[in-house]
């Protein structure tokens, strides 16, 4: 490497980075070398909390409120970030070195127009007078295959997609021909379908500048497609590092390997049980807010013990549907029914029967747990509430549930949520559920929010839960490997209506209905070809279609 | 215990101060009697007698001793001022609770009959209905606290509103709980510590709306020792360049500033823990 | 543009309608009474025809609603009724006192608007300096004061030891304009004071709180400069909290006059409302409040319009 000097770009050497939480500071970044070459993409992947973010951003020589740099340099173009001048660091930022953030809807500033915000980095730098600046976004715009190119930096953030506004800002980021672009998570906001256009246009742009970049994700089929090297970080370490296809195709480390075989899991798909009325049977519902309706005509049926997943995108009715069946949103017409009785539409008429009988767990584990109560509070509530439970056989009960989500109840009973990971909160939420003593849980988006191998260790306890104790699912997710794993039976649903629907093998099988195929098309493989082959594939039917 | 202990020792010196200050103003307003050297309305010399001697800080107008009404408007201000935003947040942080726990028209209706309440300036509608009902100690408590009230319900409605909206209140909704245990349970413990510097802020404001009306001669009565009757009764002598008068003000401040110093570093701490 | 002119249209009509809910309060604050407006003023030793002569003289014959059609329509007509305390015209008692309080508000608003919004930005801009600190406490402190207490300090340094201004400022309409503002100053510092405090605080809390969004930290990695991360990215989100608590203050500073009016003898309408209610002249509180009320819904309308105004999402709507 030594002799290659002028190539080098960026030479990290021994980062150290602490964040203030908790009246302390702690290590968040442990002593961390990065070196990046001119014009080479560079993967940095890693579970939250890895320190890959923060990592991203030192390559900047910035440091997020409440953290800071307490040892190592970062040799940008042989000048040490580290301990530049914040006067000095302006004059890199934005000009040399680039950052794309992964919420662009929340990174674009709502107050100002698009070509405003993009031109600002230009123009103040005095790389550009506004004329200039404004006729290089026009055609950034038409090199990210923005709609419209010539005018749609005249509008505001609110009136544009997320894919579009995605791919705005890194025309932005673009502006100044910059060596080096920062890519935080700029995908994981966006659905699948649309994920594939920006990671497409942005893999355009930088190979057509020659520009280097740091491509943080969490996601490794999406690293694949991005990345020439990747590195593998966690708690703050580098575990490994190799070029791409060797990566993907031998990882040496423990950790990367658990990483890679998560994609593995698969449950045998059950049998539907014959002659039975169906346990939860959505019939016709149709609901929205106000004079928006966003369901419509929906109807699926879950029978006893098995898991019916339902797969969208935002905004495909999949929640809602969700909302339709506690009650929480009435049905404007349609009917929900339990073993063939109709339940009333709004949760406030049903009894506490049936209240008991449907149990729900959440997205987002840690407000669905009120942080104010004990573990032993939180679970004991519906044995109390539901079936009357009361001192020793309530603790004995819960102590019983809490070992049922394999958490120890001796260490976990008294804890409160704060002291609690992402994966546990989850396992109490589940445990909660349990309590109620159900024979169908809906399960919203439970491992979105989760680290893969977390995430797949609350999937494998609702499997193993299912077959003891034979609680029906209804799995509401947006991600394919997941209904892949473990649904018994598809739904498939846009813009508020099923679209698709049958048995998890058949779904699976071509021919697939048209959505169907473009949902499972999308989601990223491990190939480091598939990009390429799918856009491929996908040119030549759009130059049929049209 | 030992934890609050820990708090109080790392808190700033501005927060400091103002506990000891809270602490030393709840003590005289319960000790007045046992502390003043005089009693509250006794004419003991004649008026505006100078500092020192018998009469630590002299005497007022009338001739009273300074010093031991300003010992007794602790207990009379600060006591009425603390009744009636205890009132306050009883009337408007439940039906501020209930309005964000139930919506609908409920919900619509309370926050309709708070806005045409806040639509008039607080001080003119207290001018109004005490000109109207007269002023005595009762009305003056019931009318500032439900014009509070419209402000506690405000605040505690909408910080409800952002607990409810969250999955555990959700749950505990679906899983057929009351209201009862929704609005003890589940919302008030997440949003005790807003609702807690509310209080001290709605404290200063009362207790300064108090003082003020009190001064205009429109608050409390006299002989009652009264910090913003104090001022008026006095006022002639600060043309003298006498601070005599200024010393019930004096008063005044030193609480609400002490006040607000603790609210101040309370807020900063709940907001802080959150990053 | 049609939706943001509905919001506008509605806006208004809502100011519009708590002006009409709040004019029917003023006219029943006075039902309230035990007995009528007749007996409470003549006291118990009135006889009963005094009472009903009275009575007579004041309409309260005739049932209230008839009555609230009345005075409403006298109001609009300008006719604002008499005074029970000397039997004058009550617009003529309002009328000059109604503009010696307006000017000192507007005195008092055009001196701490743009101190309090420069002091703000700059505490935001150098938030947990010394600067910053020194502001917030200074602040802090200055809201916390009673007003009296503020505006007699400034007399006893200013005024009696000093020398420089006069305590009194009991303006007439003929005074020479020099001699007006040497007695407003006080006054005009007094409130000033406690408004600028208070505007300053929220100014730069609601440019703080909008200092964690990543549309700032976006800035700042494009290597934008702190003023214009504050003045260019901040700044215009803010508007709307700033808008609301400049009108909430202009507000208060029309309202506020009362004590300090009474503090400096200055011949306002606070004084007259204040007069009138210890002497518990109904018709003249009525007006009073009303014209107050008038104006501390105007501002405050004012201010909602002005937010919508600002908010890019409601001026440029999708699609």
């Amino acid at each position: 490497m030594k002799n290659n000097n002028n190539e080098l770009l960026l030479d990290i050497r021994d980062i150290h980075i602490e964040g203030y939480s908790d009246d302390a500071w702690h290590e968040i970044v442990k002593g961390v070398d990065l070196q990046l070459k001119r014009g080479e993409i560079l993967g940095l992947i890693g579970e939250s909390g890895a320190g890959k973010s923060t990592l991203g951003l030192a390559a900047m020589g910035y440091t997020r409120d409440g953290c800071r740099i307490t040892q190592g340099e970062i040799l940008f173009d042989g000048m040490d970030l580290a301990k530049a001048s914040p006067g000095q660091l302006c004059e890199i930022h934005g000009v040399r070195i680039a950052y794309v953030a992964q919420s662009a809807a929340a990174c674009f500033n709502p107050a100002h127009r698009l070509i405003d915000q993009h031109v600002e980095t230009a123009v103040q730098h005095g790389v550009a007078d506004r004329k200039q600046a404004m006729k290089d976004a026009v055609e950034l715009y038409r090199e990210l295959h923005l709609p419209d190119p010539e005018n749609i930096g005249m509008r505001y953030p609110h009136q544009v997609s997320g894919g579009q506004l995605q791919r705005a800002m890194t025309a932005m980021a673009m502006s100044c021909r910059p060596d080096l672009i920062i890519f935080d998570e700029p995908t994981t906001a966006l659905d699948v379908t649309t994920q594939i256009e920006v990671l497409a246009a942005i893999r355009n742009v930088v190979e057509a500048f020659g520009t280097a970049a740091i491509y943080i994700t969490h996601d490794l089929a999406v690293v694949a497609q991005m990345a020439d090297r990747i590195m593998v970080l966690r708690h703050g370490k580098l575990v490994e590092e190799a070029e791409t296809r060797q990566m993907l195709s031998a990882p040496q480390e423990d950790y990367t390997k658990s990483l890679w075989a998560v994609r593995c899991f698969n449950v045998t798909p059950k049998a539907r049980p014959v002659d039975e009325v169906p346990l939860i049977e959505v019939k016709n519902a149709s609901a929205g807010y106000g004079d928006t309706q966003i369901l419509h005509d929906v109807s699926l049926s879950v029978y006893r013990g098995q898991t019916v997943a339902v797969i969208g995108e935002s905004g495909s009715g999949k929640s809602t549907t969700a909302r339709v069946i506690t009650g929480l949103l009435p049905a404007v017409e349609g009917s929900v029914l339990h073993k063939g009785e109709p339940l009333p539409s709004d949760y406030r008429r049903r009894s506490k029967e049936q209240l008991r009988r449907i149990q729900m767990i959440y997205q987002i584990p840690d407000t669905a747990l009120n942080p104010r109560l004990t573990v032993g509070e939180i679970i004991g509530r519906p044995l109390t509430f539901y079936l009357g439970m009361k001192g020793k056989a309530l603790k004995q009960r819960v102590s019983e549930l809490l070992e049922l989500i394999e958490l120890d109840p001796v260490k976990f009973y008294d804890r409160r949520p704060q002291e609690l990971s992402g994966g546990q909160k989850q396992r109490i939420c589940i445990a909660r559920a349990l309590a109620a003593e159900p024979d169908f849980i809906i399960c919203d988006e439970v491992t979105s929010a989760l680290d893969q191998l977390v995430a797949e260790g609350i999937l494998r306890l609702l499997t193993r839960l299912q077959k003891e104790l034979g609680i029906a699912y209804l799995f509401i997710t947006h991600d394919v490997a997941t209904v892949r794993a473990i649904a018994d039976e598809v739904v498939v649903m846009q813009h508020g209506r099923v679209v698709d629907s049958g048995e998890r093998n058949a779904i699976f099988t071509p021919p697939h209905h048209d959505y169907t195929g473009l949902l499972f098309s999308s989601e990223p493989e491990m190939d480091p070809d598939w990009l390429d082959r799918l856009l491929a594939e996908r040119g030549n039917l759009e130059s049929v279609s049209v | 215990m030992k934890s609050i202990i820990r708090q109080l020792g790392q808190a700033p010196l501005s927060a400091k101060f103002g506990i000891a200050v809270i602490f030393t103003y709840s003590f005289v307003a319960v000790f007045a009697p046992v502390l003043a050297p005089f009693g509250e309305t006794e004419v003991v010399s004649e008026g505006f007698a100078p500092w020192g001697g018998e009469y630590l800080l002299g005497t007022d107008n009338l001739g009273r001793d300074m010093f031991s009404r300003l010992l007794y408007g602790a207990r009379n201000t600060v006591g009425i001022a603390f009744m009636t935003t205890a009132l306050a947040f009883l009337l408007g942080g439940l039906t501020g609770l209930i309005a964000a726990l139930r919506g609908g028209w409920i919900d619509q209706g309370l926050s309709r009959v708070v806005d045409i309440l806040m639509a008039i300036p607080q001080l003119i509608f207290a001018l109004l209905i005490l000109s109207v009902v007269g002023t005595t100690v009762t009305s003056l408590i019931l009318v500032i606290a439900l014009l509070d009230a419209t402000r506690v319900y405000r605040l505690a409605r909408a910080t409800a509103m952002n607990v409810v909206v969250l999955d555990y209140v959700e749950a505990a909704k679906l899983r057929g709980e009351g209201m009862w245990w929704l609005i003890t349970r589940e919302v008030l413990p997440n949003i005790a510590a807003p609702l807690i510097a509310e209080f001290g802020l709605r404290f200063c404001f009362v207790f300064l709306f108090i003082s003020a009306l009190s001064f205009l001669g429109l608050g409390m009565q006299p002989p009652t020792a009264d910090w913003g009757g104090m001022v008026r009764d006095n006022a002639v002598l600060i043309t003298f360049g006498d601070v005599t008068p200024l010393l019930p003000a004096l008063a005044v401040a030193l609480l609400t500033v002490s006040v607000n110093f603790v609210v101040d570093w309370m807020l900063h701490r709940s907001s802080g823990l959150k990053e | 543009m049609k939706n943001i002119i509905t919001l506008f249209l509605q806006r208004i009509a809502l100011g519009l309608g708590s002006l009409f809910a709040v004019s029917i309060i003023i006219f029943m604050a006075v039902e309230l009474l035990p007995g009528d407006v007749a007996e409470a003023l003549l006291g118990q030793s009135a006889t009963a025809e005094t009472v009903e002569a009275f009575r007579t003289q004041l309409g309260l014959d005739q049932p209230a609603l008839t009555r609230y059609v009345h005075w409403i329509g006298s109001l609009l007509s300008g006719d604002l009724g008499v005074s029970l305390a000397n039997q004058r015209e009550i617009s003529e008692l309002i009328d000059v006192r109604l503009s010696n309080t307006l000017m000192l508000a507007l005195m008092a608003a055009a001196v701490s608007v743009p101190i309090a919004l420069v002091l703000g930005l700059l505490a935001a801009l150098y938030r947990n300096s010394w600067f910053d600190r020194l502001v917030n406490v200074s602040a802090l402190s200055a809201v916390s004061f009673p007003e009296f207490f503020v505006a007699y300090i400034l007399i006893l340094f200013f005024s009696a030891w000093l020398g420089w201004f006069p305590s009194i400022s009991n303006i007439t309409p003929d005074a020479p304009f020099s001699e007006v503002i040497d007695r407003s100053v006080l006054p005009v510092i007094t409130l000033s004071l406690v408004v600028i405090a208070q505007m300053m605080r929220m100014t730069r809390a609601a440019l703080v709180n909008l200092l964690s969004n990543p549309y700032i930290e976006m800035a700042r990695l494009k290597g934008i400069r702190p003023l214009r991360v504050i003045v260019y990215h901040a700044l215009p989100n803010a508007l709307a909290p700033i808008i609301s608590v400049v009108a909430l203050n202009l507000a208060y500073l029309v309202v506020g006059v009362v004590v300090v009016e009474v503090v400096f003898v200055y011949p306002g309408l606070g004084q007259l409302l204040v007069d009138a209610v210890a002497t518990r002249d109904i018709p003249v509180v009525q007006a009073c409040s009303l014209i107050f009320a008038m104006t501390y819904i105007l501002l405050n309308t004012l201010a909602d319009v002005l937010a919508i105004a600002t908010n890019p999402r409601l001026m440029h709507p999708k699609g």
